[in-house]
């Protein structure tokens, strides 16, 4: 029953919420969407703490995309075996997971003691920050525990087509549930961070600025075809 | 050619006298909200000075504007768009607070509430960053009148070259005022430099403006501007800069800063200009061609290949005409006595600036000699290299040349319309020892001391049946900072989210708040609260003044 909840009830919920969220968020709140960058107030610690975050927290969403979207059978047909794979895997995810936290260490610190950010953090932020440090300790810790102890536990045969069995809509709880405490209690903690995603500063996320790389330098655009805040008498609609 | 129309302004710098009338005014038409506190779309600083933010013109440091690259192509000075990408997550170049001032209020509640005691209460200074007491040391004119320059005066930037020859002598001959706006620049460096492409240019106008919606707090415009006229809203997490007025504008008014400019000094006209043309002048290779190449991407309204062309690219008749009668156009390609500021930064800037002849004029009559006399003022003009070479570092990126002709211009017109007022025959040897016909310099005269309002301005409506309708007051409310008696509202997810307000719409509800409630208003309603703007002095608006006292 709980199972069922956790593992199956909880995702579709979350997704759910994600999904509509930020579609909502985004027709909504169009202001709201930014970064809130904080650079203004401070910018030397940001300068160390918010690169080491980042570049950490994208090589953390990269592994991820790897390790839960690409089945076993998939590298080990192309002659990866699980122990080359998870060598790699381990090293990488911890000197990412580490970078991310010590990042996101000095962003807190920051947030904590510098006046000026310190009174521009609101609730909001602190809940994100509580749920995405939470993720990610209980994420580098499994791991790290896991590889400390010797019985490494190979995620991509239960966390992995679990989560795959949830995107065919055929979700298989029993997976999930053969894996360490560890594992179950990250993914619940991912869940409901996802929930809480789209009303958070983290949909900057999804405006990464992608198209700058190819749209030309100078934007030219039309003024809007309605001016002022009144509505155009009707018959003095402009002609385009 | 690609005929393209851009509304722009020259300021002569003769007539400011620095009353920051225009600063204030613009600040409470558009950033009088809480996140823009320390934001002056128009600053007025005194030179020599540093300027605001500070030594902003310093494009090694802050690397703003263009520059050309080792192929002779011209390239973002802070870095192309790869660079941007990888630097993203924390601005190397962005400026911080400290380099504009940090914003601050007084503690007025202490006059009125401290107990009765020996000394008088005082108001405190309270930072509006983080609501603590603190020190006062900058602000954005805090060397105005070259207040405190023998402490920082040598940190203008400009005077990097001539600081030593002749330390502080221009601080008894030298100081003027320069307002500055957006400069509305024909390639913006700060629409360039923004990687989610929401600074744009308006096709019609040429007015550069931030989409709010579009804007994701990158804060890559802020250092690619070399004029550092984008400023961050730190609290909305947004850019914002001047929009040249654009909802005056559109209605066929001038911006705020010029209509309420004591000196009447701005000129605001269309300039036509070849939109195919723009990125050739914008590099030309010697940074003292750079002002002729600008000139040179103006088309002259008047010819019938460029009417033509202008109506082929739909520019309407109207705006054809107004281009035609553009003060702004005389200034710059008529009379050429309007230079761009710092073209060297190769954004091609649309706000330009006579340069200002009164120091000169002033050197020569406290020397008790003839301040009007043609000879006196050119021999002046010889002999003051050090103003003249520091107007050139403004306008001409160094270049004396064009500074010199259009000093010669202003003391020649002096001198020409002295024999007339008092009038004598007109010297005709005076224009045309400055390369313009006695009529031309009459014109000039006309424009730079006489010019009426509707001739200052030539301002065509966005579309002229429409204008009336579109008149309407838009301003914001100036009460409108956070936990203050404004009605500005905070959404869920931080200062001002949530859909935008149109402000018509504010204007009625809280006039129908303020007819129908009988109650006093509470003060945590935002909603509720008085809106000084809309109280016509007439009747006692609920909630502005505490309740009477009945007994009495
Ligand atoms: C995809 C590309 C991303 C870009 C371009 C990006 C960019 C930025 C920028 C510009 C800031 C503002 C920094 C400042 O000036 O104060 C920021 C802040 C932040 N970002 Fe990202 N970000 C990205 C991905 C992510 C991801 C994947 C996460 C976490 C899941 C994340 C979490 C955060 C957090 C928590 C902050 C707030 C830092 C603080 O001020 O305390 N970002 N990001
Ligand atoms: S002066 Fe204005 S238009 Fe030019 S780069 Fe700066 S902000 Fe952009
Ligand atoms: S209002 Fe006019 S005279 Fe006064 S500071 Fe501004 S530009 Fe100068």
């Amino acid at each position: 029953m709980t199972g069922t909840l956790l593992f199956v009830v909880l995702p579709y919920v979350c997704l759910a919420i994600f999904v509509l969220g930020h579609v909502w968020r985004y027709r909504y709140d169009k202001f709201g969407w930014t970064t809130r960058s904080s650079q203004l107030y401070e910018r030397r610690l940001l300068r160390i703490g918010s690169p080491m975050f980042h570049f950490g927290i994208l090589l953390v969403a990269l592994g991820h995309v790897g390790g839960l979207l690409i089945p076993e059978s998939w590298t080990e047909a192309v002659g990866i075996s699980e122990g080359a794979y998870h060598a790699v895997a381990f090293s990488l995810g911890t000197v990412a997971g580490i970078c991310t936290l010590g990042g996101a260490a000095i962003l807190i610190y920051r947030r904590r003691t510098v006046g000026p950010v310190f009174s521009a953090t609101t609730v909001n932020d602190k809940i994100m920050y509580v749920l995405l440090i939470g993720v990610i300790v209980l994420g580098l810790g499994t791991t790290v525990l896991g590889n400390v102890t010797g019985h490494p536990h190979d995620y991509r045969l239960t966390v992995s087509p679990w989560f795959r069995s949830i995107f065919y809509f055929q979700p298989d709880r029993t997976l999930i549930e053969a894996a360490p405490i560890g594992f179950r209690l990250h993914v619940i903690a991912a869940w409901i961070l996802f929930a809480f995603w789209p009303f958070s500063r983290l949909v900057h996320v999804f405006s990464a600025p992608l198209g700058y790389l190819t749209r030309p330098y100078i934007v030219y655009r039309s003024r809007d075809r309605q001016l002022g805040s009144r509505p155009v008498k009707p018959g003095w609609e402009r002609v385009p | 050619m690609r005929v393209m129309a851009q509304m722009a302004m020259v300021m002569n710098l003769d007539k400011c006298i620095g009353c920051h009338t225009c600063s204030v005014t613009c600040k409470q038409a558009w950033t009088n909200r809480s996140g823009v506190e320390y934001v002056w779309f128009n600053n007025v600083e005194t030179r020599p000075g540093q300027g605001y933010p500070r030594r902003y013109e310093d494009q090694e440091k802050w690397k703003g504007g263009w520059t050309l690259n080792r192929r002779g192509r011209l390239a973002l000075k802070g870095g192309g768009r790869i660079k941007k990408l990888f630097s993203i997550f924390s601005n190397p170049k962005m400026p911080a607070i400290a380099d504009y001032y940090e914003p601050w209020t007084y503690d007025y509640e202490n006059l009125t509430n401290a107990p009765l005691q020996e000394h008088t209460p005082v108001a405190r200074p309270k930072s509006l960053l983080t609501g603590e007491d603190m020190k006062i040391s900058w602000s954005a004119n805090w060397d105005d009148n070259l207040g405190g320059s023998p402490d920082h005066g040598d940190k203008d930037v400009l005077l990097k070259g001539i600081a030593d020859k002749v330390k502080f002598e221009f601080e008894q001959t030298f100081m003027f005022y320069l307002p500055r706006i957006c400069e509305h620049c024909l390639n913006p460096s700060c629409a360039a430099s923004c990687p989610s492409g929401a600074i744009y240019k308006r096709a019609e106008d040429g007015i550069v403006l931030v989409d709010q919606d579009r804007c994701r707090g990158w804060r890559m415009c802020v250092s690619g501007c070399p004029y550092k006229k984008i400023y961050f809203n730190h609290r909305t997490g947004k850019a914002e800069k001047c929009t040249f007025c654009f909802p005056r504008i559109e209605v066929g008014i001038p911006t705020v800063c010029s209509e309420t400019c004591v000196g009447r000094l701005r000129y605001i006209g269309l300039m036509l200009y070849d939109a195919d043309r723009v990125l050739d002048a914008a590099s030309t290779e010697d940074e003292h061609g750079l002002y002729e190449a600008q000139r040179d991407v103006f088309l002259d309204p008047s010819d019938p290949a460029v009417i033509a062309a202008a109506e082929q690219a739909g520019i309407p008749r109207d705006w054809i005409e107004a281009a035609q009668r553009s003060p702004v156009y005389a200034l710059i390609n008529r009379f050429k006595v309007a230079l761009p500021l710092h073209p060297e930064y190769r954004t091609m800037p649309m706000v330009w600036y006579i340069p200002p002849l009164s120091p000169v004029v002033d050197v020569v009559r406290d020397t008790g000699y003839d301040a009007e006399d043609k000879g006196n003022l050119f021999a002046a003009i010889e002999a003051l290299r050090i103003p003249i070479d520091y107007l050139a570092q403004l306008f001409t990126a160094g270049d004396p040349a064009p500074v010199d002709l259009v000093l010669r211009r202003l003391a020649a017109m002096r001198s020409y319309m002295r024999d007339i007022n008092l009038g004598r025959d007109p010297d005709e040897s005076i224009p045309a020892a400055v390369g313009l016909t006695g009529q031309e310099m009459y014109d000039m005269y006309r424009l730079l001391a006489l010019a009426k309002y509707d001739e200052r301005y030539v301002i065509p409506p966005a579309h002229a049946e429409q204008a009336h309708s579109l008149e309407e007051l838009a301003t914001e409310c100036s009460l409108d900072y956070d936990g203050g008696p404004g009605m500005g509202g905070s959404g869920p997810f931080g200062e001002q989210s949530g859909s935008p307000m149109p402000i018509a719409v504010e204007n009625f509800h809280m006039l129908v708040d303020r007819q129908t409630s009988d109650t006093m208003v509470d003060s945590g309603n935002k909603e509720l609260r008085v809106n000084l703007l809309n109280w016509d002095g007439k009747g006692r608006p609920e909630g502005l003044f505490p309740p009477r006292d009945e007994r009495r």
